[in-house]
């Protein structure tokens, strides 16, 4: 069984985000990059897969520049071997890296292409059903769980609806599944480990294009004003709480406290 | 050519999705300020009945085939694609949940229509839609246009009312053939979540916890302001995924819907996926301590401090 992992960096969310000059961008001068939250997932899910299956992980990143250290923390967690895939001076939109993976994945073999079920750095959709219908293959999304058949031909996953409302499929192996969590919280990556393997670990390459674009006009981005609504209440906690029992009394929900 | 906005149709269990009301809602306002028609494409297998639900469209665009009596990603994509080659719409709108997240990017790929997603308006100017996107988790909108003037909308739930689009009627039927169905998927069942120990959608006063909150231990404290306050604990997604609080107590897009006469948001920072799910409340109060988290944006109330702070200030105060 070959699993490939799809994993990206995104914009770390507790730093302040700026748009740039142009007012159709993020200025990316000063930030923060993480893992996105659900390639975690996805990598956890897969090291899992490996471990109760037999299976050989490989992760794939786009090379935007700065993904080294992304592909290393997935080696020190267990991965088998780690590729970037063309050469971008920017983070491309969805489409485009769909086109590149369409094209990186026609050199490798392999059974099931995880990706993190969405990210928080796209508008023109995600890469996992992009990527499937660029290649013609079976894709699910929202997935939380995952079982493989005995015979590794198909697989059998869930995907999660409102309500906690749970589909079960069975798919046919390729496929591609986007992964909304996993059975694990994601394994811990050494910090000395995953340094240690930035300087002395193999990152393979992978040819793709580059071009193509999503056909989306951004025309502009801006921060929403987030206090557009609320009234905000200063002070200190015990000021806070001051005003809070005020709101709450006039609204006539302190009754509880009789209790 | 362009004369037409699809509105791809959820439903589950003979019910439509509140969501679908959404689309068609806004697919109404779009259409007459496009002067284009709505189709409603309705998928699935001997769901005639649902069609008298679907009043607000101009056609209903029926794909009725024993295939596609439960949804599944593949069939779905192989039903559409076509359709929507054929029609050229000026827009296909469908909701940002899983069915939609699912089919939308794949159709995307397949017709060579742009995708416009995690949408929150969608408006048409000079015969052209002009679409507000929602990235970086709420905390950045976009506004963009599609370079041939056409393309696919995912919407986030819960960002348009139901009612415009909930419309009783009759309207007419176009029933189309599956062109080749596609087995790579197949439905097995669905698994219905098992009763909590409590509804939250049914208390009136919900005193919910995010990732904010640290600590498990200091769960300890926010259960003592929900019994002071004769509320119950619920939570974002992050809490439930820990495992420390059970799925049930998960507000949101794959949570519960919620719409309590309080919902006090304490470390959440207002996520989407999570309005979704709360932004109905009577009374919203946010307390985080970060003064740009998106929470302030639906919160009537909001105060920027740390929750471990707040909260025990505040039950004290309560108990008086
Ligand atoms: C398909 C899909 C479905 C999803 N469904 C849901 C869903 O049903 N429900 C849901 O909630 N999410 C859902 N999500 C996840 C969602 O995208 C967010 O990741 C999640 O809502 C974030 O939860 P959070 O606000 O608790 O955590 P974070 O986004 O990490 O926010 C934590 C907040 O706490 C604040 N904070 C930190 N320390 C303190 C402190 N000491 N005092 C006060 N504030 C503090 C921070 O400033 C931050 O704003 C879904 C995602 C996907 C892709
Ligand atoms: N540049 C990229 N490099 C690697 N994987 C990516 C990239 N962009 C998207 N993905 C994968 O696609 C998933 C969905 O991301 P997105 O399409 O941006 O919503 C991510 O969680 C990754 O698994």
């Amino acid at each position: 069984m070959e699993l490939i992992v799809l994993l990206k960096a995104v914009p770390d969310l507790t730093e302040e985000l700026e748009i740039d000059a142009a007012g159709t961008g993020l200025a990316t001068e000063w930030l923060t990059w993480v893992a996105s939250e659900w390639d975690e997932y996805a990598v956890e899910e897969a090291l899992q897969l490996k471990e109760s299956f037999g299976a050989t992980v490989t992760c794939l990143a786009l090379d935007t520049g700065s993904v080294d250290e992304l592909l290393a923390t997935c080696l020190a967690r267990g991965a088998d071997r780690v590729l970037k895939v063309g050469s971008f001076e920017r983070p491309p939109d969805s489409h485009t890296a769909a086109r590149a993976f369409a094209a990186a994945l026609g050199g490798l073999s392999y059974d099931l292409v995880l990706t993190g079920v969405q990210a928080i750095d796209d508008v023109d959709g995600q890469v996992g059903p992009l990527l499937g219908a660029a290649l013609d293959l079976p894709h699910v999304s929202v997935v939380t769980h995952i079982a493989l058949a005995t015979d590794g031909k198909s697989a059998t996953v869930n995907q999660e609806y409102a309500g906690g409302i749970v589909g079960e499929f069975e798919v046919d192996l390729p496929a591609i599944l986007g992964v909304q969590t996993s059975r694990e919280v994601p394994r811990y990556a050494p910090v000395s480990r995953v340094r240690q393997l930035l300087k002395t670990a193999e990152i393979g390459h992978l040819d793709a294009p580059a071009d193509g674009g999503s056909g989306l006009i951004v025309e502009a981005m801006e921060v929403p004003k987030a206090d557009h609504q609320a009234e905000m209440i200063g002070g200190n906690a015990d000021a806070i709480a001051a005003r809070l029992v005020e709101i709450l009394r006039e609204r006539g929900l302190t009754s509880g406290s009789a209790r | 050519m362009s004369g037409t906005i699809l509105v791809l149709v959820e439903h589950r269990d003979g019910v439509v999705a509140d969501a679908t009301f959404e689309l068609l809602g806004r697919a109404r306002t779009l259409a007459s300020a496009a002067s284009v028609e709505v189709e409603a494409v309705l998928l699935g297998s001997g769901v005639d009945d649902l069609v008298g639900q679907l009043g607000a469209a101009d056609r209903v665009v029926l794909i009725d085939d024993p295939a596609l009596a439960e949804f599944t990603p593949s069939g779905y994509h192989s039903a559409l694609v076509p359709v929507v080659r054929d029609r050229a719409p000026l827009l296909v709108l469908a909701a940002n949940t899983g069915v939609g997240m699912d089919v939308a990017a794949g159709l995307s790929m397949a017709t060579g229509l742009a995708l416009a997603a995690y949408a929150i308006d969608v408006t048409v100017a000079g015969g052209s839609p002009l679409v507000t996107c929602q990235l970086y988790a709420g905390k950045i909108n976009a506004r963009v246009r599609f370079a041939d003037g056409r393309g696919i909308v995912t919407l986030v739930v819960g960002t348009a009312p139901a009612e415009p689009g909930n419309v009783a009627g009759s309207p007419p039927i176009e029933r189309i053939g599956v062109a080749a169905s596609d087995g790579r998927i197949r439905f097995r069942r669905f698994i219905r979540p098992e009763a909590g120990d409590v509804d939250i959608t049914r208390e009136s006063i919900l005193v919910s916890v995010g990732r904010g909150i640290g600590e498990r231990e200091n769960l300890e404290l926010v259960e003592e302001l929900a019994t002071v306050l004769g509320g119950v604990v619920s939570s974002s997604r992050p809490i439930a995924d820990a495992g420390w609080l059970p799925r049930t107590r998960q507000v949101g897009k794959s949570g519960q819907r919620v719409k309590p006469r309080l919902y006090l948001a304490l470390g959440i920072s207002g996520a989407p996926e999570h309005l979704e799910g709360m932004r109905g409340a009577d009374l919203i109060i946010a307390v985080n301590t970060d003064p740009r988290a998106p929470i302030y944006g639906v919160a009537n109330y909001g105060a920027v401090a740390d929750v471990i702070d707040v909260v025990p200030a505040l039950t004290k105060q309560l108990r008086g």
